[in-house]
C-alpha cells in the first residue's frame, strides 16, 4: 500500500538564480567541474560512505520493511481461510474462526508496527545523511579558491548545495526502500501464490507484466509530449518573465497590443501541446485500471473453474479470494519500481554533481611555518607583478607599487583595466603569476591568509550585509564588540544619526536584499564595519553613481575619516577623490602608465590631464 | 475558485458535464464488480455450473472494455477544459495585467505577478483536470461502497460506518498535524538557501574578516535545525500508512467474524461475506484519493483566489471617454511643451506626498533639468508627464492639455522616456527599437541611434541592426544599454524626450555628445518648421544639467529651485551643496579658504545631519 504522504516531501523551490561570476566574469568556461563520471557503483559506495555513521537504521529499516511486507502478504491468506470457513447456514466452523480471526488481528498489528518502524528509519537515515552531506558540501564551497567561486554560477553552486542533495536524500535513500519493498512484495507475492496453486499463479504471473507494458507504452507516448509542453512552457515562462518583468515599461511605450499578440501566439502553442500532453499521460492510470480489472475477471473465472472442476488445480473459494487480492496488488509494485526508477535515476545524477564539487581542488592550505604579523605597519609593496585569470588573456603586466605606511593610493581607469583585480591579489582572493607582493617586507605567499587579510580593510563597491541585526552586521569583522564601541563606528562612519531613526536602531534586522536601506547607508555600515576592526590597510571601491549626493557626502567624510593614518588603496571614480590622494596610479590595460599627485599628472598633461578635463569638456 | 471557475466555465460545459458523468458509469461498473463476483461464487460454485462461471466472467470482461471507454471520454474531456480555461485565464491575466497602471504594478509586485500567471494558473489547471477526472470518482466510489455494503446487509454494513470515518478522521488528523511542520520545514530549508546565497556573493568580505569558521557554524546550526524538523514531521506522517491498514484490516476481522454469524443464521452468503470483503478495500484506496485531492483543491483555491485579486484590480489611469487622440497637435506650437501647477503625488494608502507643489513651465525645444539626491521625487516627478501615474492634487499639462484628457497611447507616442533602468527585451536590436514605431526604417533606425551615441558600436557588430540581444539586455555593457535605450526612445520623433537619469554609465565625454546631438536634432526640426524636441533631463551630476534652460532643484519631493545655474549657483543652497561636492569651488568660481571644497562640504553636511537627527 503505498500512498503519497509516506515521505515527507523536502520541496525546495530555491530557483537556481543566475547570477554572474563578479570580477573575474572572463573566467570563461567552469573549468569542467563535473568531473570524471563516476560510475553507478562508485556512486552508490561513495554514498553508503555517508550512510555508514546510521548503519543501524539502515538495517533496521531493510528488515522491517522485509517483515512488514511478508506480514502483509499474509493477510489475505488468512482471509480466505476465514471466508473458507463460513459456508452457508448452519456451516460456520466458529470453533476455527475464532483462533483464526486472533491470529489475523495480531499479524495486521505487527504489520502495521513493523510498516511504522520501517518508515521512521528511512525518514530519519535519509534526513541525517542530508543533512551530513549539505553541510560537507557547504564547507567545502567555504575551502574553495576564489578563482572556483568566481568561475561558476552561483546559482549553480547553491543549487547543488540545496536541491541536488535533496534528490539524492528523496530519490536515492527513500527511492532504494521502495525499491527493496517492491522487490519483496513481488517475491512474496509470488511465493505465497506458487504455494496455494502453482496454475493459478502462472496465471496470473504470466498476464500481469501486461499492465507494466501497457504503463510503459504510455509513459512513452506522453514523455514525447510532455517534453514538447515542458519546452513551450518554458519559453512562455521566459516571454512573461520579461514582459511583465518589464511591464512599466509597456505601459510607458503603450506597448500592450504588441506584447498581448506575442504572448496569445505562445499560449495557443502551449494549448495544443498541453491538452495533448495531459490526455495522453492521463490515460496510465485507466490503462494499467482496464489491465487489472483484465486479470481481475480472468482470475475470478479461473478461480472459480478450479473450485467447480478441480481442474486444473483444486482450490477453495477463500483461495480464489486470496488470489483476486494478490491479483489486485501484483502489478502495483511493478508500476512504483518503474517510477522508483526514474527517481534514482535523478539522483545518481545528483549524487555526481555534489561528489564533482566534493573532489574540486582546494585552495591549497597554509604553510605550517606561516608568518602571523602581530602588528601590522601598513608597508605594501608589489614588486613585477603579472596575472590574469586566463592564462590566453594577461591582464596585470609589470605592476611594481610601493606604498609606505600612511600614504593613499587612487586607482584610476576604464573599467576592466585591472583595479579591482588589485584588490584580488592583495587579500590573496588570487595568487600572483610572477611577482612579488610585500607586507612589511614579508612575501604574502609565506604569511598566514588569515594573518594577511586582518591587516586590511575593505569596503567594496556593492556593499555586502547579511540577514541579521544592524549591530551584528557591523561587529561583523570583531564579533566581541560591545554595543559602545560598535556606536562609536558607527558615529565615526557617519552611519548613526540613520541608524537611530531606524525602528529597532541598532537592534533593527537588516533583510537578505538590504530592505529600506539606501545604497548608501549600505556603503555607510560596511565602512563602520571596517573602522571598527581598525586595520593597517585599507581597500577601497568608491560607488560609480546613483548614490544619493548628500549621503555621498557622508560617505566621503567617512571615508576620509577612516584612512586617516592607515595606508591606502582607492579605486577611485570621484575625480574629488582623486585629487586628495598622494600618489595617482593610472591605468590602462592592465598596466599603470601615469603615476604621481594630481596637480604633477595634470601638469604632465597624459591620459590622466585628458580624462579630467573630459569633465568639463562641452 | 468558484468564482474563477464561473468565469471561465462557459465555453467548456460540454466538457464539464459529459466528463464527470461518463466517469459516474466507470465507477458504477467499478462498484457493481464484487457483486457480480459475489453472484459467481454464490450461483454457479454452489451449482457447479461452469458455463455460468464464464459468463459472469465475460460480463466482467465486458464492463471492463466499457468502463475504459467512458473512462477515456472523460480524460479527454478533462483535457480539453482544464487545458482551455488555463489558456483562457492566462490570457486574460496578461490582458489585465497589461492594463495596469504603474500604480497596480507597484501594489502587486514583479515576482508576485509572474507567480501569478505561471504557477498559480498551472495549480488551477492541474485543479479543473482532478477534478473532472477524479472528483466524482473517489468520493463516490468511497461512499458507494459504503452503500453498496449497508443495501446487502445493514447489520454488516454497519462496520462501515465505523471504519470510512474512522480512516477519514485518522487522515484529518495526521495531515492537518503535519501541515505546521512542512511550513516550517519549507521556512528552514529557505534559510539554508539563504545562508548558502549570502556564503557566496559576501565571500570577499567573509574571507577578508576571516569569518570561515563563523559561516560553517551557522549553516550547520541551520542544517541541523532544518533535519531535525523534517525528522519530527517525518515520525508524524509515518503513522499514516499503518493507521490505515490497521483501520481496513481490522475492519474485515469485524466483517469475517459478524459475517460468519450472519452466514450461519442464513442471513448473508459466502459470496456476499466476500464482496464485503473487497468493498473494505475500495474504501481505503478512495479515501487515499480523497485526500489526495483535498490538498490538490486547498492548493488551487489559494491559487484562484490569487488570480482573483490580478483580475479584480481596475486600472486607475485610464482614458476619459473623451479623450483628446492629439491629432491637431501642429496648432498648439505657441502654448507651453509641459506646465506644472502645484502638482502632487503619494502613493496609494500612503499619507506622505512624495511630490508637492510642484510648479514649472516649459517651452517647446527647451531643456529642463532636474537635480537632486536619491528619495528627493525626481524619477516621480518626471512620470507624471506621460501619466504613468495620476497627480493626487494639481495639474499636469502637455502642450496646453491636462494629461488625465490625451488618449494614453497618443500621449506616451509623444512623450519618450528612457527609464532609469536600461532594460532591453529579448531579441534583436531592431526589435527593441520598434518598440515606438513598427516597421521603422533602417535610415531613421540609424538616426536614433546616431543621437543616442550608439550608432558607432552597433556598426561594429557583425549583424549590425540585427544583432541579438540577449534578455535583459545582458550581452551589452551598462553604458551600451543605456545608449540603446535613448535610441528606442527616440524613435517615432517623441515631442518631449524624457531622460531618467539614463546617462549615468556614459562618461562625461559621451554624455556631453549625446545632450549636444540631442539639442541639434531639436534645433532641425525647428529650422524644418516643425514642433522641436523638448528634453527633460534627470540626473544626479551637474555637468549634465548645468546648461539647460531652466534647472529644477529637487529636495523631498519639493522644488527648492528653478533658475539657471548661474542663478541657483546664487541662489540655491541645495543647489550649491550639490555642486560643491562634486567641482572644484574655483571652477564654479566661488571662493574657498584653501581647504579642499569636497572635505568641507562633506563636514557641513556631517554636521547639518547630526543636528537635524531625530
Amino acid at each position: 500500500m503505498s500512498n503519497p504522504y509516506q515521505s515527507v516531501g523536502s520541496v525546495s523551490t530555491v530557483a537556481a538564480s543566475i547570477s554572474d561570476a563578479d570580477a573575474a566574469g572572463d573566467l570563461g568556461p567552469s573549468g569542467g567541474s563535473d568531473g570524471p563520471r563516476m560510475s553507478v557503483a562508485q556512486v552508490t559506495m561513495r554514498l553508503m560512505g555517508y550512510v555508514r555513521p546510521h548503519v543501524g537504521l539502515l538495517v533496521f529499516s531493510f528488515v522491517a520493511a522485509a517483515i512488514s511486507v511478508v506480514l502483509q502478504l499474509y493477510v489475505p491468506i488468512l482471509i480466505g481461510q476465514g471466508i473458507d470457513l463460513i459456508i452457508g447456514a448452519g456451516r460456520v466452523d466458529f470453533a476455527a474462526l475464532s483462533p483464526l480471526l486472533q491470529r489475523l488481528a495480531l499479524i495486521i498489528v505487527g504489520a502495521a508496527a513493523f510498516q511504522w518502524v520501517q518508515g521512521y528509519c528511512t525518514n530519519r537515515l535519509s534526513f541525517e545523511t542530508v543533512r551530513d552531506l549539505r553541510v560537507e558540501a557547504n564547507d567545502k564551497i567555504s575551502r574553495m579558491p576564489l578563482s572556483f567561486i568566481d568561475a561558476h554560477p552561483h546559482g549553480d553552486l547553491m543549487s547543488r548545495v540545496v536541491n541536488d542533495v535533496d534528490q539524492v536524500g528523496d530519490g536515492l535513500l527513500q527511492g532504494l526502500t521502495q525499491l527493496f519493498t517492491g522487490v519483496v512484495t513481488i517475491v512474496g507475492t509470488l511465493v505465497f501464490m506458487l504455494t496455494i496453486s502453482v496454475p493459478v499463479a502462472v496465471v496470473v504471473v504470466l498476464v500481469t507484466p501486461l499492465s507494466v507494458v501497457v504503463a510503459m507504452a504510455i509513459a512513452r507516448l506522453s514523455n514525447h509530449s510532455f517534453a514538447a509542453q515542458q519546452r513551450i512552457q518554458g519559453r512562455l515562462g521566459g516571454y512573461i518573465e520579461e514582459m511583465v518583468g518589464n511591464q512599466k515599461l509597456v505601459d510607458a511605450f503603450a506597448h500592450g497590443d504588441e506584447a498581448q499578440e506575442g504572448f496569445d501566439g505562445i499560449n495557443a502553442e502551449l494549448y495544443t501541446a498541453g491538452e495533448r500532453a495531459q490526455f495522453l499521460s492521463s490515460l496510465s492510470n485507466p490503462g494499467t485500471r482496464f489491465v487489472n480489472n483484465v486479470i481481475y475477471a480472468v482470475v475470478a473465472v479461473i478461480g472459480c473453474v478450479c473450485v467447480i472442476t478441480g481442474v486444473p488445480a483444486t482450490l477453495t473459494v477463500g483461495e480464489v479470494q486470496t488470489f483476486l487480492s494478490y491479483a489486485n496488488q501484483y502489478t502495483k509494485p511493478f508500476n512504483e519500481i518503474t517510477s522508483v526508477i526514474t527517481q534514482i535515476q535523478t539522483a545518481w545524477a545528483s549524487a555526481r554533481r555534489i561528489f564533482a564539487l566534493l573532489d574540486a581542488e582546494e585552495e591549497r592550505a597554509d604553510a605550517g611555518d606561516a608568518i602571523v604579523l602581530a602588528d601590522p605597519a601598513g608597508d605594501v609593496e608589489l614588486e613585477h607583478v603579472d596575472f590574469s585569470y586566463v592564462p590566453e588573456r594577461p591582464l596585470l603586466r609589470d605592476i611594481c607599487i610601493h606604498a609606505r605606511p600612511g600614504m593613499r593610493f587612487a586607482l584610476v581607469g576604464p573599467t576592466g583595466c585591472g583595479k579591482t583585480t588589485l584588490i584580488n591579489l592583495l587579500l590573496r582572493f588570487y595568487d600572483v603569476d610572477k611577482g612579488v607582493i610585500r607586507l612589511d617586507g614579508n612575501d604574502t605567499q609565506q604569511l598566514a591568509r588569515a594573518s594577511l587579510r586582518r591587516s586590511f580593510g575593505m569596503v567594496l563597491q556593492d556593499s555586502w550585509l547579511f540577514e541579521g541585526s544592524v549591530h551584528d552586521n557591523i561587529a561583523y569583522g570583531k564579533p566581541d564588540a560591545t554595543r559602545e564601541e560598535v556606536i562609536a563606528a558607527a558615529e565615526r562612519a557617519h552611519a548613526h544619526s540613520f541608524i537611530r531613526a531606524l525602528p529597532q536602531g541598532y537592534d533593527t534586522v537588516i533583510p537578505e536584499d538590504g530592505g529600506t536601506l539606501s545604497q548608501g547607508q549600505r556603503q555607510l555600515l560596511c565602512i563602520a564595519r571596517v573602522m571598527l576592526t581598525d586595520p593597517a590597510i585599507l581597500l577601497l571601491d568608491e560607488a560609480t553613481s546613483s548614490i544619493d549626493t548628500r549621503t555621498e557626502l557622508q560617505v566621503q567624510a567617512a571615508f576620509d575619516e577612516l584612512m586617516a593614518g592607515r595606508t591606502s588603496f582607492v579605486v577611485a571614480h570621484r575625480l574629488s577623490t582623486i585629487r586628495s590622494a598622494d600618489c595617482i596610479l593610472m591605468m590602462r590595460d592592465g598596466q599603470i602608465i601615469e603615476r604621481g599627485t594630481h596637480d604633477e599628472l595634470l601638469a604632465a598633461g597624459g591620459a590622466y590631464a585628458e580624462l579630467y578635463n573630459s569633465q568639463f569638456a562641452e | 475558485m468558484l468564482k474563477l471557475l464561473r468565469r471561465f466555465m462557459g465555453a467548456y460545459t460540454r466538457d464539464w458535464v459529459i466528463g464527470p458523468a461518463s466517469k459516474l458509469l466507470e465507477v458504477l461498473f467499478d462498484l457493481l464488480t464484487p457483486l457480480v463476483i459475489a453472484r459467481m461464487i454464490d450461483e454457479s460454485v454452489a451449482t457447479h455450473d461452469v458455463g455460468g462461471a464464464l459468463r459472469y466472467g465475460a460480463l466482467l470482461l465486458a464492463m471492463a472494455v466499457v468502463g475504459l471507454g467512458f473512462t477515456l471520454i472523460c480524460q479527454k474531456m478533462a483535457a480539453l477544459a482544464s487545458q482551455g480555461m488555463g489558456t483562457d485565464i492566462r490570457h486574460a491575466l496578461f490582458r489585465h495585467i497589461n492594463a495596469l497602471s504603474h500604480a497596480e504594478l507597484d501594489r502587486f509586485g514583479t515576482p508576485s505577478l509572474i507567480t501569478r500567471i505561471t504557477n498559480d494558473v498551472n495549480q488551477v489547471q492541474l485543479a479543473i483536470a482532478l477534478g473532472i477526472r477524479q472528483l466524482i470518482r473517489w468520493p463516490f466510489l468511497a461512499i458507494g461502497s459504503m452503500v453498496a455494503a449497508l443495501v446487502i446487509d445493514w447489520q454488516l454494513g454497519l462496520i462501515f460506518l465505523v471504519s470510512t470515518p474512522l480512516i477519514g478522521a485518522v487522515f484529518w488528523f495526521v495531515m492537518s498535524r503535519c501541515v505546521p511542520y512542512f511550513k516550517s520545514m519549507q521556512a528552514k530549508l529557505d534559510r539554508i538557501g539563504l545562508i548558502c546565497r549570502e556564503g557566496l556573493s559576501g565571500v570577499r568580505v567573509i574571507r577578508a574578516f576571516v569569518r570561515e569558521d563563523h559561516e560553517r557554524v551557522r549553516f550547520h546550526q541551520a542544517a541541523h535545525e532544518q533535519a531535525d524538523t523534517a525528522i519530527a514531521a517525518g515520525k508524524l506522517s509515518s503513522v499514516l500508512n499503518p493507521a490505515t491498514f490497521l483501520i481496513m484490516n481490522l475492519g474485515v476481522c469485524a466483517i469475517l467474524w459478524a459475517g460468519g454469524v450472519r452466514v450461519n443464521v442464513g442471513g448473508l452468503t459466502q459470496g456476499e461475506v466476500m464482496a464485503f470483503v473487497n468493498y473494505m478495500t475500495q474504501t481505503l484506496l478512495s479515501i487515499v484519493y480523497v485526500a489526495n485531492l483535498v490538498v490538490v483543491f486547498t492548493k488551487a483555491s489559494a491559487s484562484a483566489a490569487r488570480i482573483n485579486e490580478v483580475l479584480a484590480c481596475e486600472p486607475s489611469v485610464v482614458d476619459a471617454p473623451d479623450a483628446w487622440d492629439g491629432s491637431d497637435l501642429a496648432a498648439h506650437e505657441d502654448v507651453p511643451a509641459l506646465t506644472m501647477r502645484n502638482a502632487a503625488f503619494a502613493y496609494p494608502n500612503a499619507s506622505a506626498r512624495v511630490i508637492d507643489g510642484a510648479t514649472l513651465e516649459l517651452m517647446p525645444g527647451q531643456t529642463l533639468g532636474i537635480i537632486g539626491g536619491t528619495g528627493s521625487g525626481k524619477s516621480t516627478l518626471v512620470s507624471l508627464i506621460p501619466r504613468l501615474y495620476d497627480v493626487c492634487a494639481g495639474v499636469v499639462e502637455v502642450f496646453g492639455r491636462d494629461v488625465r484628457a490625451w488618449q494614453l497611447r497618443a500621449l506616451r507616442r509623444v512623450v519618450g522616456i528612457v527609464p532609469q533602468s536600461a532594460s532591453l527585451i529579448s531579441g534583436t536590436i531592431r526589435s527593441n527599437l520598434c518598440w515606438r514605431k513598427r516597421g521603422a526604417s533602417d535610415a531613421e533606425l540609424w538616426s536614433a541611434l546616431e543621437a543616442a551615441q550608439a550608432a558607432e558600436f552597433v556598426r561594429k557588430l557583425p549583424d549590425g541592426l540585427d544583432a541579438t540581444v540577449e534578455a535583459g539586455g545582458k550581452n551589452f555593457s551598462g553604458g551600451q544599454r543605456q545608449r540603446l535605450t535613448i535610441a528606442r526612445a527616440l524613435m517615432g520623433d517623441p515631442l518631449i524626450l524624457i531622460l531618467d537619469d539614463s546617462a549615468s554609465a556614459l562618461d562625461f565625454k559621451t554624455d556631453a555628445a549625446l545632450r549636444h546631438a540631442i539639442q541639434s536634432r531639436a534645433r532641425a526640426s525647428r529650422e524644418a518648421g516643425a514642433t522641436p524636441l523638448t528634453t527633460v533631463i534627470v540626473s544626479q551630476r551637474v555637468s549634465s544639467v548645468r546648461d539647460a534652460d531652466a534647472i529644477c532643484v529637487m529636495r523631498r519631493g519639493h522644488v527648492v529651485g528653478l533658475g539657471t545655474h548661474d542663478e541657483l549657483l546664487a541662489g540655491c543652497e541645495v543647489y550649491r551643496e550639490i555642486c560643491l561636492s562634486q567641482l572644484r569651488a574655483e571652477e564654479l568660481g566661488l571662493a574657498q579658504e584653501g581647504e579642499p571644497a569636497a572635505a568641507a562640504a562633506a563636514a557641513r553636511v556631517a554636521a547639518g545631519s547630526e543636528g537635524g537627527a531625530r
